[in-house]
């Protein structure tokens, strides 16, 4: 199996002024294609900076990243951007879904940006939102749908690029049990169909419901054996 | 991502904000409209002033006599010497001595009371004593009856052709062909009314309407009494000539009044083009004055765009986040943003410019004043609009592209 994330030794260190918080102290692990993961941590964890990280929407200060064996370490915004669409598919808390906009339009937006033709983009984008159990509500707003619904629309944006890795992060935080379990079957579905997913989350339900389960607490991996006590 | 892509993402952003990209349009519309319709009506005063003075006469010089010293010591002002003679105008009419020179006509003129012997009304006027070239020379035709013709002016015949508005004061509904009117106590007989050109007095400071004609000789030896002349109106061979007629004449008068240099020569040689010039200056000046005012009021305009721009980007926060996140380059979002803000100027040029074409038609109606539409001019106020929209777009437009995908979707 193919790794689709390697990271080695990879710190952050945000700095204001004199002060400077060391976020992320050397983390290295590795994803492989196919793989359901969680990475699971208390707030002040530096969860959403490893989740910055490999979302490609920022850069280490030190150590090393490679994204389906490309290493993205130290890219430009530039690059990035243009990795962030090819290869990552992204679920946010609170959905981020453009509310002047019907479904389908939400889903085919990272086509958009790849350069995708219209009628390419639609045929996708519906596609998309069937496979998520919304093919009835492509010409709905976000404000019309649920909100187990909208973030199954975000899930439909996330799939749509055919993307090597789909990036979760508490994708339930904002959801009901029952969407929220809806959901999180949706993301199992995906994970037997074969997609590459990582779920950030300080729900010990929904890390759960990974294979593996990465837990981090002051910017460091926490060894497998530790964290089973 | 396609230029269409961001026109579309572009022009949806703005219909998503009615209200807020309407108050915007407003106000580059405003200064739009202000800025076409006051160089319109700048350039309608000055076409009117223009075509009142050409209805003078086409490509015309008027000689008049210099200024005379009193026996104070006080030099009198251009026209009140007595140094220009029939000579002069039979000099100039020598196809040798000027050959740019089409026609000329002699003219004696002073204020005159008149009285009509039918109903004995009185009437003060322009006398005018010339030649039968002064017809063509001045661009006039005759409505009634015939203008005054070589016989009479060798004649010294007591005849006279009037102006439109001289036969209405005097004879009413009369005909007044066959008339006669008591000029400062001759009886003179009209022969013939000038067509109407309209009451020019504002622009060329006597009313075109209002004159009665009688031939030279008649006028100096009947009635004035004086054989200098108070102006020679030239006529060129045509408008590229004009300056060539002028030195013609300028440089023939020197030499008949034996003047050796320019600067003493007791007579003044002026182009239609000069009075144009001059009576249009103060109308451009307003052109401009009132124009620049106009610039103010779109250049307010267009820093409301930067304000809703502005407010726009930080409204939006989460959704550049978001498209970032997506895979939108910064350029790309530069673009969208830049697009916007002209699509804003745009509207607001286009809308402004309607109003202004709106404007020209009506206005004239209710401030009697013509206003011209110079496509031209509204063409570039519209490009201008767009610019102003791009201009004032960039720095909200960089603001948004500069933006880190992490706080913009960090923003709650």
């Amino acid at each position: 199996m193919a790794e689709v994330i390697r990271l080695e030794n990879v710190t952050k260190v945000y700095r204001s002024g004199s002060l400077s918080v060391a976020a992320l102290r050397g983390v290295s692990f590795a994803i492989e294609q196919g793989e359901y993961v969680s990475v699971m941590g208390p707030s002040g964890s530096g969860k959403s900076t490893l989740m910055h990280i490999l979302g490609c929407l920022d850069v280490p200060s030190s150590g090393r990243y490679w994204l389906g064996g490309e290493d993205v370490s130290h890219m430009d915004e530039v690059d990035l951007a243009e990795v962030r669409n090819r290869h990552i598919g992204f679920v946010f808390q609170q959905f981020n879904l453009l509310p002047t906009m019907t479904a389908w339009r939400n889903v085919e937006l990272p086509l958009i940006y790849a350069g995708v033709g219209r009628a390419e983009r639609r045929r996708l984008a519906v596609g998309a939102l069937e496979r998520v159990g919304l093919g009835d509500r492509t010409d709905h707003r976000p404000g019309e749908l649920s909100g187990g619904q909208q973030q199954r629309v975000a899930v439909a944006r996330a799939l749509v690029g055919d993307p090597s890795l789909i990036l979760a992060d508490e994708p339930t935080g904002a959801l009901d049990s029952t969407s929220a379990a809806d959901v999180l079957s949706l993301l199992s579905e995906l994970h037997r169909a074969g997609r590459t997913l990582v779920v950030i989350t300080h729900d010990p339900e929904v890390a759960a419901a990974a294979e593996r389960t990465l837990r981090i607490r002051d910017g460091l991996l926490v060894p497998a054996a530790e964290a089973a006590l | 991502m396609s230029w269409f892509e961001t026109l579309r993402t572009g022009l949806e952003a703005v219909r998503s904000h009615r209200l807020r990209s309407a108050l915007t349009v407003l106000g580059i519309m405003i200064g739009i409209a202000a800025v076409i319709l006051t160089v319109g009506l700048g350039q309608g005063a000055q076409d009117q002033v223009k075509s009142a003075i050409n209805s003078l006469g086409t490509n015309l010089l008027t000689v008049s006599p210099g200024s005379s010293t009193s026996s104070s010591g006080f030099r009198q002002g251009f026209g009140t010497a007595s140094t220009l003679t029939l000579s002069d105008a039979d000099a100039l009419s020598s196809k040798v001595v000027a050959p740019d020179i089409k026609a000329v006509a002699p003219v004696v003129s002073a204020g005159e009371p008149l009285s009509d012997t039918v109903n004995s009304n009185t009437w003060t006027t322009t006398v005018v004593g010339t030649t039968p070239t002064w017809e063509k020379v001045r661009n006039r035709t005759v409505s009634q009856g015939r203008f005054i013709d070589g016989q009479d002016v060798t004649d010294h015949t007591a005849v006279a052709v009037i102006g439109a508005d001289t036969a209405s004061e005097l004879f009413g509904g009369i005909d007044p062909v066959g008339q006669v009117v008591d000029v400062n106590g001759v009886p003179v007989t009209v022969v013939g009314v000038l067509n109407p050109v309209g009451d020019t007095s504002s622009t060329t400071g006597s009313n075109q309407d209002d004159q009665l004609i009688v031939p030279m000789t008649t006028a100096t030896q009947r009635l004035f009494g004086t054989s200098s002349l108070s102006s020679i109106l030239i006529e060129a061979t045509s408008g590229s000539t004009l300056s060539a007629a002028y030195q013609e004449a300028d440089a023939e008068l020197l030499a008949l009044h034996g003047i050796t240099t320019p600067a003493a020569a007791d007579f003044t040689v002026a182009s239609q083009q000069s009075l144009v010039t001059t009576a249009t200056s103060v109308d451009r000046t307003l052109t401009v004055l009132l124009g620049g005012i106009a610039g103010i009021s779109l250049l307010v305009g267009g820093i409301g765009v930067m304000n809703i721009m502005l407010v726009s980007v930080t409204e939006r926060v989460r959704e550049i986040g978001l498209r970032k996140a997506l895979g939108a380059k910064p350029a790309v979002i530069r673009r969208q943003f830049l697009l916007e803000a002209s699509v804003l100027g745009l509207s607001g040029g286009a809308v402004g410019a309607a109003l202004a074409v709106i404007g020209t038609r009506l206005l004239p109606r209710a401030i009697g004043y013509p206003v011209a539409l110079s496509l031209p001019a509204t063409g570039l106020a519209i490009a201008v609009a767009v610019a102003i929209g791009i201009i004032f777009g960039v720095y909200p437009a960089s603001r948004a592209a500069r933006l880190a995908p992490i706080d913009a979707l960090r923003n709650e």
